[in-house]
């Protein structure tokens, strides 16, 4: 049973461990701010509780559980906001690789809304004949 | 801000103390009263320095929908993790993303709220803005393959919007869900 419970775990934070650093590779390679983001929050978060499940399973007692509990929790709640935060900022300033979109909703909106520009002096409102190659 | 009799103000406060004191002994790992009163005592310190807008009710908790909504956020969580895991570690590297807008169908902070954490979260999208009063979400999709991919991750939104809904919302909520339903998904009759 000890035995048993070892192994899992071991492959909960060996898991973990390797998904934490796939994210750290996403940092890396990904083309853009966004796409980032994605590899700071998905794989990130569930190596965080793979490790956290590997880790609660292989120390004793329930004091050190309920500590691990909480981390999940607060990782699963904080992640996706401080990703949010980043890539708007990302987005409003331009960082944005658009020859990789397939599609843009935000953009056709965005004409009309002077609050998403971005906040740089090249961000100022484009000329009415070049508006479509703004951003680039 | 609404001045409001004491009265209604300790009962929305209550769940933030419940919370707070959890919290508190979370922390401290083991039951005793000891833990209970200090927790009780910071946690009303914390709350007089530092006091938080409420969040207003209207949500109750149904404990089959509840389950249903969980079960797929562990499958979603495990599904995403992986496959952005697999868009880094691939050779070709991530190919082609896209930025959506949806329209949700709450009208509800904590609802919205809800729906943004989950979203963020699940298979391939996270969310890059949110028009309160118009309830659009903006959302940056990443591995997307065509058209018919990011058709097929805007509807994945809406059901998991209509998931938690159905776990958390008011029977309002439930209703504007079922009349957007029967409407066209786009438009939204204006008051």
């Amino acid at each position: 049973m000890t035995a048993f419970a070892d192994v899992l775990a071991y492959a909960c934070l060996v898991a973990g461990a390797t998904l934490c650093l796939t994210a750290g590779l996403g940092l890396v390679r990904f083309p853009d701010v966004l796409s980032r983001m994605h590899a700071g929050t998905k794989p990130q978060v569930l190596g965080v509780l793979l490790v956290m499940v590997g880790a609660a399973i292989r120390l004793d007692g329930w004091a050190n559980a309920w500590m691990l509990l909480l981390v999940a929790a607060f990782q699963l709640l904080t992640a996706p906001v401080s990703a949010h935060l980043i890539s708007r900022v990302a987005y409003r300033r331009r960082h944005v690789r658009r020859d990789l979109l397939l599609v843009d909703e935000l953009r056709g909106a965005e004409a009309q809304d002077d609050a998403h520009r971005g906040d740089e002096p090249g961000d100022a409102p484009p000329e009415r004949d070049g508006a479509g190659r703004a951003g680039v | 801000m609404t001045v409001e009799p004491a009265a209604t103000r300790l009962r929305h406060q209550v769940p933030l103390v419940v919370w707070l004191v959890l919290v508190w002994m979370l922390l401290w790992g083991s039951w005793s009263w000891a833990n209970l009163l200090s927790g009780l005592v910071v946690a009303l310190v914390v709350l007089v320095l530092l006091p938080l807008p409420h969040v207003v009710g209207g949500v109750r908790v149904r404990p089959v929908p509840l389950l249903v909504f969980l079960g797929h956020f562990v499958v979603d969580l495990f599904v995403s993790g992986a496959e952005v895991a697999w868009q880094t570690l691939r050779p070709a590297g991530v190919r082609r993303t896209a930025i959506v807008r949806v329209q949700l169908r709450v009208d509800s902070d904590l609802l919205l709220t809800m729906v943004a954490e989950a979203i963020s979260l699940v298979p391939g999208s996270l969310v890059l803005d949110l028009d309160r009063e118009r309830r659009v979400m903006t959302l940056h999709l990443l591995p997307v393959r065509d058209r018919a991919d990011v058709e097929r991750k805007r509807a994945h939104v809406l059901v998991v919007e209509e998931r938690l809904v159905r776990a958390f919302g008011a029977p309002e909520d439930l209703e504007a869900l079922e009349r957007a339903g029967s409407d066209a998904r786009e438009e939204v009759r204006a008051p």
